[in-house]
């Protein structure tokens, strides 16, 4: 570890001019991600700026019916927020999936967002990395794949995201607030937020450096009654997904009038289903068309050498939420 | 003068101090004045040191020096040249680089993280050879392990001529402790004197160890373990912490504590190796065994041989006429294996387990009944008696517990809802062995009991055994004991492994006890008037902290009395015992269970639950009730681990361990656990030992990963041969 300095930012905006000044300076929050990476020598800030106690951790109701919910809010106290459990509980069972209680007892909202890949290699300084080390090569597109990408790869980088999180807000539509050195905020969308690796698998976001997540805002939406969550591991809980499904559905006597589907381990970021959902739209809520849903849902996957299985563990996970969120 | 022991055990007698922190471990130990060293891991698989440039890392504050083969002092070892097998691997002494990850120099520095953060900074040179990981690839030139056994009857013969036969190929990825203690030492030389802390299943291993690598005598080393995390095998040799902590002081005359990280621990130790393992076997129509014939192989490393015997299961566990095991071994370049908990018998039950259920099938004949069929009454290997065996009873009380007989035979035919309901069930077995030990029994004038023995107490709960036994051979209260181990100065005692400490030193302890009561016997009969003058000593019983003669309250002395009466302020004496080997090699020993498990599968996605498993277990006498309920309990969790997800995952093409953390390698959590009955038979031996008591700690890991896979079977009808079976495997 490289010895760094550490400052705690009084305001929003003197968190953003700190590290907006300096390449090598990092925000912290809950360091449930950062503090690891900078052990394991991955990530090697010189200078760390303590945002945990800037007042953005309140979830609250929007005038129009949807949520925002603070940057520094906690995993644990957002998923069980009355609001969110009741309005979006697919938000709740994505948080829930994730990590550990005691993880999540730590880790904000924004470093959710912000967490960086699992794949082996990203976490090996003696391997080849193009995430870490760009230029260096992708060990993992040739080697070991299992967990990697099945959507949106480059030769670069096979890489997922993630996280649990992002998957049900990416479903959700959910925009991302961030400040800047201007001290203006602006609005991104949530399915712009990731970025694919295409040649610079290095950038994780289209986040720019310095600039700082405020809130996440969840629009309105009819989904609370028919939403679910599926998460696949090699066990039980403290795993991070081989294949996640945020299925939500707006059903109206047994007609799907709108739908959204995402899929989590599968791709660089958050992996809507475009073609599956309005597909959906219309269509009865019923197995067989869920299937067929599922069908369309995988139809443009490209597996590597290890996991050619996430295709159809995707596929039937797919299936299977949306047959949950149907409650059939 | 055995008394009978607890029914309900006491508790942990250390559990109060692990759970507030007063145990410590040895990271935990701190001398004024000590450094700290930090590790450099190579980053190739194999080739040779050309240089390490420490410029850099040796200008950063705190740092006192970096030390590798090129200036640290000589270790008094006879040379080895490269190529000679076997030539085991001592840290820091030569620049031949064996496997990935190999530590390859220490960055000494006043504190942890200086340390650390230099380690970073060391820049090396490597000229890199080829390598081979992959056992899959290393096997074409597989040799035999030197476990050679003559084939029993004609097994080829019989297999080619049995109408029921099974023919498959099962195999197990490299696996790792994953022991929460890291591997740590703390070594100081003060005077041409060596005192350790170190994390160790053997006190008496690792100073002899260290006698030898120093070239001093062992009575100028003093090695001490009092407490460790959890070890499994991965501490039964000691790792290059200890001999690099140990030059490292040596070097800079500081007292310097090596800790291992832990993406590092990956090649601290040894680790389960990889196999591959063909079973052939056959039966006649009405289930009786024909033929096995069980062919394994298992990496080593480049440098040693090492072996461990996984087709052993297959020539005494059932009764069959015609048995062939061959047993091999193939070179790659990794570290060198090392036990881990039921090392040999976990894997090859793996594969024999699973073939016998697979012809269970094909013979329409229920799992447990055709290991009934050809139960082994007396050794099918050496036709010795078994010293005790009740088997039979495990497998009767466990499948009645299980509700066995309620199991519909067909796959898939039993459900739960959406979900499809597996039963499977396996045979463990384990040796029951005897080693030397020694014990000194301290009785005090104030009631108390010191007992101490060199052992070592790696999680399974020696300090509480010990305590109950000198307790109840005493015939005092628990609480009036204090067992004392981990200290190379206490009387010597093997090291934990192979299931061996309660049989080995306990004995030793009830023993020791034994004569001190003798002792206090000769004491009262000095007085006037003891009721044990010409008694027969058999009959003399000790409880409440007095001796007397069965049945006669009467004739009751305290303790406190006979001592005080002679004038002594207590009784202490050493004692060493040895096993009756004449005695012991008339007859097989071992323990044994009978494990049923029950599997919930959801097809659709691959998720097998582990939601119920029973544990019969016969195991001799039960010393510490609890603590082998915990054993039992852990071997099972043990076996979800094996069965479902564990695996170190290694990237051939850079030879090196990929997963080296507790994020990329899976054990399970509490989530993945459901409930977990053990059941302990009657089991009475005369033979094992004094104690009665034969060994558990391994034993019930046995059979679980076939049961699990048997029970995946039954619930789906996918018969997975490769382990673990995670989610892809069953989709
Ligand atoms: C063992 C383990 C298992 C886990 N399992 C899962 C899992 O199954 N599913 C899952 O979803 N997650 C999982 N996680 C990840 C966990 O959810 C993240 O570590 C956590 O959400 C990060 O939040 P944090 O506040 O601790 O971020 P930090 O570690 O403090 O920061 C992470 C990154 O985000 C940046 N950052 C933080 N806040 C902001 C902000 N407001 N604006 C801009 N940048 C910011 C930081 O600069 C840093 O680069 C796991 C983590 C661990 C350690």
């Amino acid at each position: 570890m490289r010895p760094f300095a550490f400052k705690r930012a009084a305001a929003p905006a003197d968190a953003v001019k700190f590290v907006a000044a300096n390449r090598d300076a990092r925000f912290i929050a809950g360091g449930t991600n950062l503090v690891d990476l900078i052990k394991e020598g991955v990530d090697s800030p010189n200078e760390l700026v303590d945002i945990s106690r800037l007042p953005l951790s309140t979830v609250r109701s929007m005038p129009g019916g949807g949520i925002t919910i603070g940057a520094l809010a906690k995993n644990t106290d957002t998923a069980n927020h009355p609001i969110v459990r009741k309005d979006f509980p697919l938000l709740t069972q994505a948080i829930l999936a994730g990590a550990s209680p005691q993880i999540r007892n730590m880790a904000t909202n924004g470093g959710n967002l912000m967490q960086r890949t699992r794949c082996h290699y990203f976490y090996d300084l003696a391997t080849p990395c193009n995430k870490r080390q760009p230029g260096s090569g992708c060990a993992a597109k040739d080697g070991l794949n299992r967990y990697s990408a099945i959507f949106g790869w480059s030769d670069s980088c096979v890489a997922v995201h993630p996280s649990d999180m992002c998957v049900a807000l990416a479903a959700l539509d959910a925009m991302v607030n961030v400040q800047g050195m201007d001290g203006k905020t602006r609005t991104i969308k949530f399915t712009d937020f990731h970025r694919l690796p295409e040649a610079s698998p290095e950038k994780d976001n289209t986040l720019a450096h310095g600039e700082l997540i405020v809130s996440i805002d969840v629009p309105k939406n009819n989904f609370a009654a028919n939403s679910y969550y599926l998460k696949v591991r090699d066990r039980a809980s403290y795993a991070f997904a081989l294949v996640s499904v945020a299925a939500a559905l707006h059903v109206e006597r047994g007609t799907i009038r709108s739908a959204r589907l995402a899929l989590g381990g599968v791709a660089h970021k958050p992996w809507r289903a475009a073609a599956a959902e309005s597909f959906l739209a219309g269509k009865r809520a019923e197995i067989g068309v869920f299937q067929q849903a599922a069908e369309l849902a995988v139809k443009d996957a490209k597996p590597l050498s290890e996991n050619g299985y996430k295709v159809k563990l995707a596929q039937r996970a797919v299936a299977k939420a949306l047959g949950r969120a149907a409650n059939l | 003068m055995i008394n009978e022991f607890f029914q309900d055990g006491p508790s942990r007698v250390d559990g109060r101090a692990k759970v507030t922190g007063t145990a410590t471990y040895v990271a935990e130990h701190r001398f004024p004045n000590m450094a700290y060293g930090y590790l450099v891991q190579s980053t190739i698989a194999r080739g040779r040191i050309l240089e390490i440039d420490a410029a850099e890392a040796e200008k950063q504050p705190g740092v006192v020096k970096v030390l590798s083969h090129l200036n640290l002092q000589k270790l008094a070892l006879p040379e080895r040249p490269a190529g000679t097998i076997p030539r085991p691997f001592y840290a820091l002494t030569s620049p031949d680089v064996l496997f990935n990850a190999q530590p390859i120099a220490v960055v000494v520095a006043d504190t942890f993280e200086q340390a650390r953060f230099a380690a970073s900074l060391v820049k090396v040179k490597y000229e890199q050879a080829p390598h081979q990981t992959d056992l899959e690839k290393a096997v074409s030139s597989a040799f035999t392990s030197g476990r050679e056994q003559a084939d029993r009857g004609t097994p080829a013969e019989a297999f080619a001529a049995s109408e029921f036969k099974v023919e498959a190929e099962y195999t197990i990825p490299i696996e790792h402790h994953n022991a929460m203690e890291p591997h740590a030492t703390v070594a100081n030389w003060t005077d041409g004197k060596l005192t350790v802390y170190d994390k160790t299943q053997g006190i008496q291993g690792t100073t002899g160890y260290l006698a030898s690598a120093f070239g001093i005598d062992r009575s100028n080393i003093r090695v001490l373990s009092p407490f460790v995390g959890g070890a499994f095998g991965a501490a039964l040799r000691p790792g290059p912490n200890l001999i690099v902590a140990a030059m490292a002081s040596r070097e800079v005359k500081r007292p310097v504590k090596v800790v291992y990280s832990r993406r590092q621990l990956a090649t601290a130790h040894g680790y389960r190796p990889e196999s591959i393992q063909t079973l052939k076997i056959s039966a006649n129509k009405d289930g009786k065994l024909t033929s096995i014939i069980h062919e394994a192989v298992h990496n080593t490393s480049a440098h040693e041989n090492f072996s461990e015997s996984l087709v052993g299961v297959s020539r005494n566990l059932y009764s069959c006429p015609n048995v062939r095991t061959v047993a091999k071994i193939a070179r790659t370049d990794l570290q060198t294996p090392l036990w881990m908990r039921a090392p040999g018998m976990v894997s090859g039950a793996w594969a024999l387990e699973s073939a016998l259920d697979e012809l269970s099938y094909k013979l329409k004949i229920d799992p447990m009944q055709l290991r009934l069929i050809n139960y082994a009454e007396t050794d099918p290997e050496s036709g010795r008696p078994f010293s005790s065996k009740e088997l039979r009873e495990c497998y009767k009380q466990a499948a009645e517990r299980f509700g066995w007989s309620k199991r519909k035979p067909e796959p898939r035919s039993m459900r739960d809802g959406k979900l499809l309901v597996g039963w499977g069930m396996a045979t463990g077995t384990w040796p029951a062995s005897q080693a030397p030990a020694s014990a000194r029994v301290t009785l005090n004038l104030d009631g108390t009991v010191r007992v101490e023995s060199g052992t070592t107490d790696i999680g399974p709960g020696t300090y509480t055994t010990m305590t109950i036994i000198a307790a109840r051979t005493m015939g005092v209260q628990i609480e009036k004991v204090t067992f004392v181990l981990g200290d190379s100065e206490l009387p010597p005692s093997p090291g934990q492994g192979g299931s061996t400490t309660t049989s080995s030193v306990g004995t030793a302890v009830q023993e020791a006890c034994e004569l001190v009561l003798k002792q206090l016997v000769e004491h009262a009969n000095k007085m006037e008037g003891s009721p044990f003058v010409g008694v027969d000593p058999e009959t003399v019983v000790a409880e409440d902290a007095a001796i007397l003669v069965k049945g006669k309250p009467e004739t009751k002395r305290k303790f406190a009395d006979i001592l005080r009466q002679n004038n002594l302020q207590n009784v202490s004496l050493l004692h060493r015992s040895t096993p009756d080997q004449g005695r012991r090699s008339r007859y097989t020993i071992a323990s044994h269970a009978a494990q049923f498990v029950e599997v919930k599968v959801d097809e659709e996605i691959g998720r097998v639950r582990v939601t119920r498993a029973v544990q019969g277990t016969a195991a001799g006498r039960i010393v510490n009730p609890k603590g082998a309920h915990s054993q039992e309990m852990g071997g099972v969790v043990w076996g979800v681990g094996m069965a479902l997800m564990e695996k170190t995952e290694i990237d051939h093409k850079l030879g090196r361990i990929m997963n080296p953390n507790l994020a990329g390698y899976h054990v399970p959590v509490n989530a993945d656990i459901g409930e977990i009955e053990t059941i302990f038979v009657v089991e009475v031996d005369e033979i094992v030992n004094p104690l009665g008591a034969k060994g558990l700690g391994e034993l019930g890991l046995v059979g679980i990963p076939a049961a699990i896979a048997n029970a995946v079977f039954h619930a789906t009808g996918k018969r997975v041969r490769d382990l673990p079976i995670t989610p892809d495997k069953l989709i």
